[in-house]
């Protein structure tokens, strides 16, 4: 277990492509961080450096009070789950979890006791004779999930290690990593470009977009106070409504309508989260709904205010149709972002 | 009852007259070694079963031929494996080596060693011959096993087909090894040897039988009877020096039957594993 620093951690490959700008952030003892971010923001590459497996070229990396820049990746005292599970096939699961302590010199004995402890915790006691295989993906998950545990690294990383699951499954395996972290208390380091996955596993969330860090926070904090008009319409499905509005006298305007509270003044956007919108018989701001979707406990509502593009999230209590609805929106509920830069005000 | 379709008679026509074209030779090979030398020069192949099978096969086999009396069949079927097998597991370590040090590692000029090692696909050893018998009797390895292998060992064959296996293992495989402290030399033996198992037997088979089939560099590096090879030995028998003596055709075709049989049990054996090695990949 340890704390792990970066500071000014940064990548620029070879042919001067800059896949990270300098970042800086310390993850705490026991804390589980989740990288989120679009395809190409960088997130892999700063987990890849984390595990040694890229080369830093700037900065400095920290876990626990180790300076461990160049260090070899199996020296770092950290354990990997990949996407693709990367088990070696000609093994079986026992070797597989084994393979790691084998190549430090454990003792044998002590190497089938930590294999069975690991088998047990993960349910895979019946299957330690198999090979890869002849297992499911989520087995397969799970043996990689083994071979990380069994080495009681200081640090997990996680590299999208659900993205090749059913959606099912996925559910199921989000619940298990997240208590197994929780029962181990392992700091853990978790890429993915599911914002669902990020939310509901991470102590702490990281945004990134095109090699930098947009927004770090608790999950609460990243989705009701997005940094960015970028992370307001990454986080959330659906996601932020973004609208373009005016600011004056610290009231925030929309279609005419006064919709909330700000310092600044002149055109900015607003963002609203589609839940916050209140059908209201007495609301001031008019759509026009033109789709209804329906999702069993809710409903979507897409359609138009004021020639915007807007949806909206009621309950299924609710009776709605297309047409006109007159809406209100919740107090306090809304997000200003300055119009150019895109960055909360 | 179950209908014999049209396409079914066609294909097994076509598999049984491909079959016979292969096997009727060695059953000719095999009936004129069952009667006299003589007779095969009087009336050539026929459908008579002779007597002299017994006979001719113990020739084959312990007799020897040639000046020096130590070529018998069992000392040329000797070299031929040792060549076959010397030169299969020779190439495949070497091959498996330069593959693993130019796909592997991030080397200087890596893709200018492999396409230099590539070309020498088309410096096969019968072009070279001249040179290479230079070195090799330079080197004092004339008529050695080493003379016999290692210039014949010098291609790209293995080299090419185990870079292109190892670039289809996965990346993620070499780092989580990485990750679990294998070295270079760890992930060869426990990770790498292992998945390229199949591709290892497909390569054997094929260099097996290459090289047991040389005859022109055993020829040229081979002057003491000795050393040499079933292939290259069956011709010495057939040669004869004096005029009026009918060569000992019984013998020499029992020889060459004798010659097919372990390429053929090499394939039979391994044949499975031979397809599964060139088409798919258990990775």
């Amino acid at each position: 277990m340890a704390q792990v620093t970066l500071s000014d951690i940064r990548k620029t490959y070879p042919n001067g492509y800059e896949a990270l700008q300098p970042s800086s952030f310390g993850i705490d003892n026991g804390e589980f961080v989740v990288l989120v971010g679009p395809s190409g923001c960088g997130k892999s590459t700063l987990l890849r450096m984390v595990a040694g497996l890229e080369e830093i070229t700037g900065g400095e990396l920290r876990i626990g009070d180790r300076v461990v820049n160049g260090v070899d990746p199996a020296d770092r005292d950290i354990a990997m789950v990949f996407q693709n599970y990367a088990l070696y096939p000609h093994m079986t699961v026992s070797k597989n979890i084994g393979y790691g302590l084998k190549n430090r010199g454990t003792p044998k004995d002590e190497i089938d006791k930590k294999i069975q402890d690991a088998a047990r915790m993960l349910n895979l006691t019946e299957y330690l004779d198999r090979k890869p295989s002849q297992l499911s993906g989520g087995q397969r998950q799970r043996v990689a999930m083994g071979r990380a545990i069994v080495r009681d690294p200081a640090l997990f990383l996680f590299d999208e290690p659900l993205s090749n699951l059913d959606a099912k499954l996925r559910n199921q395996m989000r619940i298990e990593i997240k208590a197994l972290q929780r029962r181990l208390g392992v700091t853990s380091i978790y890429v993915t470009h599911d914002q669902i996955e990020a939310m509901t596993m991470a102590d702490r969330i990281i945004v990134m977009n095109s090699g930098r860090i947009e927004q770090i926070g608790t999950p609460s904090d990243v989705y009701h106070h997005p940094a960015s008009t970028f992370v307001a319409s990454f986080m959330g499905a659906p996601p932020m409504n973004l609208l373009d509005a005016n600011a004056q006298n610290g009231a925030v305007t929309l279609a005419g309508q006064s919709i909330g509270t700000t310092a600044v003044s002149g055109p900015v956007t607003a963002g609203i989260r589609p839940e916050d919108f209140l059908p209201d018989p007495h609301g001031r701001l008019s759509m026009r709904v033109d789709i209804i979707e329906e999702l069993g406990a809710s409903r979507l509502l897409h359609g138009q205010i004021d020639g915007a593009a807007v949806t909206v999230h009621v309950g299924n209590d609710m009776n709605v149709s297309t047409g006109a609805l007159p809406l209100s929106v919740k107090p306090d509920a809304i997000s200003v972002f300055d119009t150019q830069t895109g960055l909360r005000v | 009852m179950r209908k014999i379709k049209l396409s079914n008679v066609v294909d097994h026509g076509i598999l049984i007259i491909g079959s016979l074209f292969m096997i009727l030779p060695l059953l000719m090979l095999l009936q004129m070694s069952t009667v006299p030398d003589a007779e095969v020069i009087k009336t050539g192949p026929s459908f008579k079963i002779g007597d002299q099978l017994d006979d001719n096969l113990q020739k084959a086999m312990f007799q020897a031929s040639g000046f020096s009396g130590e070529n018998t069949g069992m000392s040329m079927l000797k070299n031929s494996f040792i060549l076959g097998i010397g030169f299969a597991l020779g190439k495949i370590l070497i091959g498996m080596l330069a593959a693993y040090a130019i796909v592997y590692f991030r080397l200087r000029f890596a893709t200018l060693a492999f396409w230099l090692i590539f070309t020498t696909l088309l410096l096969p050893l019968e072009v070279r011959i001249l040179p290479s018998y230079e070195v090799v009797q330079w080197l004092g390895m004339l008529n050695t096993y080493q003379g016999l292998i290692i210039p014949l060992i010098a291609s790209a064959t293995a080299t090419f087909f185990f870079r292109q296996f190892f670039r289809s293992v996965p990346e993620e495989l070499v780092e989580a090894a990485r990750i679990d402290g294998a070295g270079p030399v760890k992930f060869f033996v426990d990770i790498l040897v292992p998945l390229s198992q199949t591709m290892i037997a497909a390569m054997f088979i094929i260099m097996f039988v290459y090289g047991w089939n040389q005859y022109l560099w055993p020829t040229m590096i081979t002057t003491d009877e000795d050393m040499y090879t079933l292939v290259r030995g069956i011709k010495q028998i057939v040669q004869v020096l004096e005029g009026a003596v009918i060569p000992e055709y019984g013998r020499s075709n029992l020889l060459a039957m004798v010659a097919v049989i372990p390429p053929v049990l090499v394939v039979v054996i391994f044949q499975g594993w031979f397809v599964k090695g060139l088409t798919e990949s258990d990775k």
